[in-house]
């Protein structure tokens, strides 16, 4: 990493991308003039957000693959697209190698948007039909480098085709023409055409069969050691997790609640609803371990529930857990952790 | 005899370019109380087993031949009168989505009402106690408030509750569900499985899983079939497929699940993809996939290239390849030799 010599801050110490507060709210009720309604005579304004996040604090290090997981509706797939610039946050700071950059201009963004790229969920959806593999490549590479001649951009395509397993002689052809496997790979080749060092895949596998889901994690494994990239990974399957991820983050109603390495959250979750969440993977082994069930289902993110989100359905919850959010703190095995009761001690 | 018996089904879709043979020459059974599963990626043919058994194939689909046979009685070329007597009572089925199974403009109570008065003469006040019977029974907390709701009140886990429930208002004797939790987060799923699995063993029930997620699979069933292209290519107990699996394409499944492999290492891939059903491979349609065409002398198997394998029975599963059969027939070879 030779671009980092010329930064102020040691490489050790800066993390790549630090997320600090990040809110995001969306509102329910369309604009202004459709937020006024009459009550008893009066004109209000009547005002509903879906809060779809609310104050995520996370650090990604260089090299790392970062899985944020969660049941839908939890806000990961929020996060990926508020760090990509793809929707503003309410409240609070995105920073990108020391640099904030959630306040920037669309052009000073674009350096950025060069280091920083995304694979999407749906192979059939991000791939416009419109236009031809090749096209899709060159595009861009094309605004990125635009002193490139046309010769390099189109060596560059067939390199990037190439490295994802894409015979470089069907540029010509349409998404439509590509199973979803393979669509995904040519997702996957648009992110690296404009060699990035940080990606964020958002639920990247789940739409594909099971064969194709090792083909494809398989390929971002060797994409990562090849170009030495970072990744934020959402998911919604530990499995994957498990397998993928150096550090795993687990978020529940728009909240981190618990952040720690692979290693250390599969052998031994802290948080209750980390402990729920593992419990309920079906697994291959008959030996499975009795699933801990929950009490009722995910609150709706529009009335958040007060203190800890979790209280509702936590078997540890208690009064204090009902007034005080709890704030991440650092456990002994170097995970993080926003739990009363692991503070507390009550739990393991 | 099993209460359910399947033999030799064809299922076929006429399309413009001809027919796409969707399913070929598929055989299973199912006893009273057996829970069944269906594992294949999607296009092997899974959910059109599931549909073919109570005639649902929509045109241009049709069931170009074999038997269904249920408690004794064909249901192929069944009168939709008759067959009537059978969807929905004596087997019904829980679809993928609950988000689209419900209908939006009836309340619960409506919808399950509707359901009992199609099949017994019975009044509406009793109807109504049936069906609140049955929310019971799925664990909806305050089932006299659901039974007016519409389906949009509820939440997915909970729809999918209801869905339980009217699958099981007339007592099947089995229930074939496809996919019943993809739709849904993993804790509500392994709610869903475990009501659905207590409730299987509690009235012994007959259960078809219809999913693509061996975990599942190995956590419900009792015996599975794998799917490849059209055709039945493994089957047996759940536990010994999942252990010890013959079939070299369930072998590549189970072993490219991110569980299989130590965690940061290349995980095992199967290269390629399912062909189309209309421009199958000859022989064994798996071939070009297979890591086991040659063989390990490394002279070539004819028989994967141009003749479809037949199922050869090992332990207590069956597998249809060319390479189980030969490994079989190589080790009986000596027994016999020994024997004389």
């Amino acid at each position: 990493m030779n671009s980092t010599a010329t930064s102020p801050v040691p490489e050790t110490t800066q993390p790549l991308l630090a997320l600090r507060g990040l809110e995001k709210r969306f509102s329910l009720c369309g604009d202004f003039l459709e937020q006024l309604q009459f009550k008893g005579g009066k004109l209000v304004r009547h005002q509903e957000h879906v809060h779809a996040i609310n104050g995520v604090d996370l650090e990604i290090q260089r090299g790392e693959a970062l899985c944020v997981v969660g049941e839908s509706g939890c806000g990961k797939s929020t996060v990926a697209r508020t760090v990509m610039g793809l929707i503003t946050p309410t409240a609070g700071e995105i920073h990108y190698a020391g640099q904030r950059i959630d306040d920037l201009s669309t052009r000073q963004l674009l350096p950025y948007r060069r280091r920083m790229q995304m694979i999407f969920q749906n192979p059939y959806a991000s791939l416009n039909p419109r236009m031809t593999i090749q096209q899709t490549l060159e595009e861009p590479i094309r605004l990125h480098h635009p002193d490139w001649t046309a010769q390099q951009v189109k060596d560059k395509v067939g390199e990037v085709m190439q490295s994802v397993g894409i015979d470089p002689d069907w540029g010509a052809r349409y998404g439509h023409e590509f199973s979803g496997g393979q669509r995904q790979r040519i997702a996957i080749a648009r992110a690296l055409a404009v060699d990035p060092e940080f990606i964020v895949a958002d639920e990247p596998i789940s739409a594909l069969d099971v064969s194709i889901q090792a083909q494809v994690l398989n390929l971002l494994m060797e994409a990562q050691q090849r170009h030495n990239l970072t990744y934020l990974f959402i998911t919604h399957d530990l499995a994957v997790v498990e397998h993928f991820g150096t550090r795993v983050a687990v978020m529940y109603l728009g909240r981190v609640c618990e952040v720690a390495p692979t290693a250390t959250l599969f052998a031994r979750p802290r948080h209750p609803y980390t402990q729920a969440l593992m419990s309920a993977i079906p697994r291959l082994e008959d030996d499975r371990p009795q699933h801990i069930r929950l009490e009722g289902e995910v609150p709706t993110p529009v009335h958040l529930p007060s203190g800890c989100v979790f209280h509702g359905r936590c078997p540890h919850a208690k009064a204090r857990c009902r007034e005080e959010v709890p704030a991440l703190i650092e456990t002994d095995d170097g995970g993080q952790v926003a739990c009363h009761a692991v503070e507390e001690g009550r739990i393991g | 005899m099993s209460l359910l018996d399947v033999n030799h089904l064809d299922v076929r879709f006429a399309l413009r370019g001809g027919d796409v043979r969707a399913l070929r020459d598929v055989c299973f059974s199912l006893d009273r109380g057996e829970r069944l599963g269906i594992v294949g990626e999607s296009g092997a043919g899974k959910s059109v087993a599931a549909f073919s058994l109570l005639n649902l194939i929509a045109k241009p689909g049709y069931i170009a031949g074999g038997s269904i046979c249920f408690d004794g009685q064909e249901l192929i070329g069944l009168s939709d009168r008759k067959l009537r007597k059978v969807r929905g009572h004596r087997m019904s089925m829980i679809f993928q989505d609950p988000m689209m199974t419900l209908n939006p403009v009836l309340t619960i109570g409506e919808q399950m009402v509707e359901c009992l008065k199609a099949h017994r003469r019975i009044s509406t006040r009793e109807a109504r106690s049936i069906s609140l019977n049955k929310l019971q029974q799925v664990q909806i907390p305050s089932p006299e408030a659901r039974l007016d709701q519409y389906p949009h009140e509820l939440s997915g886990g909970m729809r999918q509750r209801v869905i339980i429930a009217i699958a099981l208002l007339l007592d099947p004797d089995v229930i074939i569900a496809d996919e019943p939790t993809t739709a849904l987060d993993v804790t509500i799923q392994a709610e869903i499985m475990a009501l659905l699995l207590e409730l299987c063993e509690k009235h012994n029930v007959g259960l078809i899983l219809i999913t693509h997620d061996l975990g599942v699979v190995s956590q419900v069933t009792q015996r599975m079939l794998v799917m490849y292209a059209g055709r039945v290519i493994e089957q047996g107990p759940t536990r010994e497929i999942i252990n010890d699996p013959q079939h070299p394409y369930t072998q590549g499944l189970i072993n490219a699940l991110p569980q299989m492999a130590t965690p940061g290492s290349r995980l095992n891939q199967i290269p390629g993809s399912m062909p189309s059903l209309s421009n199958l491979p000859s022989g064994c349609a798996f071939h070009p996939r297979c890591a086991f065409v040659e063989r390990a002398d490394g002279s070539r198997r004819q028989a994967c290239h141009d003749q479809v394998p037949e199922f050869v029975t090992s332990g207590n599963c069956q597998a249809a390849c060319h390479m189980v059969a030969e490994m079989i027939e190589s080790e009986r070879i000596p027994a016999e030799e020994q024997d004389r």
